[in-house]
């Protein structure tokens, strides 16, 4: 059992004359681990995430992080003491991008020479070119906003990050390439990280623990996303997870009992006939997917579909026999080489005996 | 022009007390202004209030205010201090609206992000709201400016010195040229602060003309992203 870094007890919001907008919540966060708050809209994620650095103050119950009071602290001090990041960025527009990144240790007295240096490490550790500090946030995009807004909020080395819906106001893309960063950074960082998204496909993609909220702010699940998705605890979680649980459960079975066939491929430009009698995979000189040729169709190149890599799980393996025009999903190597294709009905006879095997261990 | 050549010291000299007396009140109006209009911002009730009185005040013939003040005040008729008070109200009057306008033209997240990262009241308001206010903040500095310079050739009448003196000497002595020079001396001296007060904007908002690519990059597509992350990884190796 992980140790506990933040501990809800019997917390209770109530805005005047309404509804609590959280209702007795108790809950603790492991240390270390991403724990995601996902609810539909008013159901008191964002307002649970506040409350841990007092920018809403519970009417009733406590709330400790790393054993003390949130209360016993100096509002000021403790928001030093957790990185904050939200959905617009929240970037001073009239600071360069590294005065941005070096807000928080500036209000803790560090001199600004030391603090724009430390700034210009982390612009690299978000991935992000140091050519960039120079600029004001205005200059640039979207998504390289959120990872300034990531850089500010690890800038002190705090503990605690919080973010609330940071990844939502950009494009699905870049929303991916940032979740992928968000993991790789927890990977040598090990905070203690609570993410609040509305989007359940988020939460289980970077939550080790989610918590799911139902609206008038009680917590209707708090479990691995894994279990969420197989064992929903109600009718109201079973349907905010929505349609495709099953579909994304698989995401959490790695494909390895996959088979992978070897494939007919051709040389994109070299003349190999223009009539083929069955499905050929096109390859650019390094061995790398580029689409389809299919019988009868005049060797026209048709897109391909999504690709499986080393390691990835049924989801991905499935997604790729189902999204490729000829049935087989194409499998790549490391190097994005292709090394061959899974068949559909395969994954599910696959995916048919992890499920007995599940049974037969319960 | 031979007389304005004639008398370009007294012109200049009329001009440097009509600056003063314009300037002074600008600078206090906009130091009682801040503070009233972040405090009855807040409150709708005050604000509304402010708004009202405010406007009211505007609309006190300025003749009036120069003749009651000296009693109110305890100051002879002829005091510069009358003038500078009267033309300070004026000043509070159009810039407390200002100032609210330009605090409200601060987007809240960016309050939200600054108390997120642990600011406290007065360094917030001090680094992050004033700063952010000062576009709309000049907007309005510009029309005080302007009222300013204008209003003060009225306090002529009373006597105390000032450009507008050019109108009230002409005048009285059906000299049309004085009153010309006065005219244009007083539009220059409108232009002239106008420019500099632009200038001043410029310098201390450096950030409201860098080029934006923001604002559509929203939508960025994933490709740029991706070009940006090659980038890197180039500069890393």
């Amino acid at each position: 059992m992980a140790e506990a870094m933040i501990e809800f007890q019997s917390v209770t919001k109530q805005y005047q004359g309404g509804q609590p907008a959280v209702d007795q919540l108790s809950m603790s966060i492991d240390r270390g681990s991403i724990t995601v708050f996902v609810g539909p809209s008013g159901c008191g994620k964002t307002t649970s995430l506040r409350m841990i650095n007092r920018m809403v103050e519970p009417t009733s119950g406590t709330i400790t992080v790393g054993g003390r009071d949130v209360t016993s602290v100096p509002a000021a001090e403790l928001r030093r003491s957790m990185g904050y990041v939200m959905q617009s960025s929240g970037l001073m527009p009239h600071r360069s991008v590294v005065d941005n990144i070096a807000t928080v240790p500036r209000l803790n007295g560090v001199s600004k020479a030391d603090a724009r240096k430390r700034a210009e490490e982390l612009l690299d550790v978000v991935g992000l070119d140091p050519s960039l500090g120079k600029r004001y946030p205005s200059q640039l995009s979207g998504g390289q906003q959120q990872r300034v807004g990531v850089a500010r909020a690890l800038a002190a080395d705090p503990p605690v990050l919080l973010m609330d819906e940071p990844f939502s106001a950009v494009d699905p893309v870049v929303r991916d390439e940032l979740q992928q960063e968000l993991l790789r950074l927890q990977r040598d960082l090990a905070k203690t990280i609570v993410f609040v998204t509305h989007d359940i496909d988020e939460a289980t993609v970077l939550g080790d623990k989610v918590a799911v909220f139902a609206v008038g702010g009680k917590l209707a699940q708090y479990a691995t996303p894994e279990e969420i998705l197989r064992a929903p605890a109600s009718e109201f979680v079973a349907s905010f997870v929505g349609r495709d649980r099953g579909f994304r459960h698989l995401g959490f079975t790695t494909a390895d009992g996959v088979a992978v066939h070897p494939v007919e491929t051709v040389t994109r430009g070299g003349d190999a006939g223009a009539h083929p009698d069955s499905w050929r995979l096109v390859v650019d000189e390094q061995q790398r997917p580029l689409g389809w040729e299919g019988p009868g169709l005049d060797s026209q190149l048709i897109p391909g579909g999504s690709l499986f890599r080393p390691g990835d799980t049924l989801r991905r393996a499935l997604d790729a026999a189902l999204s490729s025009p000829s049935g087989l999903g194409v499998a790549v190597d490391g190097d994005g080489k292709v090394a061959g294709v899974v068949k559909g009905a395969e994954v599910l006879s696959v995916i048919e005996s992890a499920r007995r095997a599940r049974q037969g261990a319960l | 022009m031979e007389w304005f050549l004639a008398n370009s010291p007294m012109v200049f000299e009329r001009a440097g007390q009509h600056l003063v007396l314009a300037l002074v009140p600008m600078i206090l109006g906009l130091l009682i202004s801040i503070p009233l209009a972040q405090f009855s911002r807040r409150h709708s009730a005050l604000r509304q209030l402010v708004a009202t009185v405010s406007s009211l005040l505007y609309t006190i013939p300025s003749l009036a205010l120069f003749i009651i003040l000296p009693p109110l005040l305890g100051t002879r008729i002829l005091d510069p201090l009358n003038v500078i008070v009267a033309l300070t109200i004026y000043a509070v009057a159009l810039l407390v609206r200002a100032a609210m306008d330009a605090f409200d033209s601060v987007d809240d997240d960016l309050r939200q992000a600054a108390v997120a990262m642990g600011y406290k009241p007065a360094a917030r308001f001090l680094q992050i709201d004033l700063p952010l206010s000062l576009p709309v903040m000049f907007a309005g500095l510009r029309v005080v400016s302007v009222s300013n310079i204008s209003l003060v050739s009225v306090a002529a009448l009373l006597g105390v010195g000032n450009l507008g003196m050019l109108f009230t000497d002409g005048l009285q002595r059906n000299f049309v040229t004085e009153v010309v020079v006065g005219i244009i001396a007083i539009l220059l001296l409108a232009l002239v602060m106008d420019a500099l007060l632009v200038i001043l904007e410029r310098v201390l908002t450096p950030w409201t003309r860098a080029g934006s690519i923001g604002t559509g990059a929203k939508a960025q597509s994933g490709a740029e992203f991706l070009a940006d992350a090659k980038v890197h990884a180039g500069a890393g190796s």
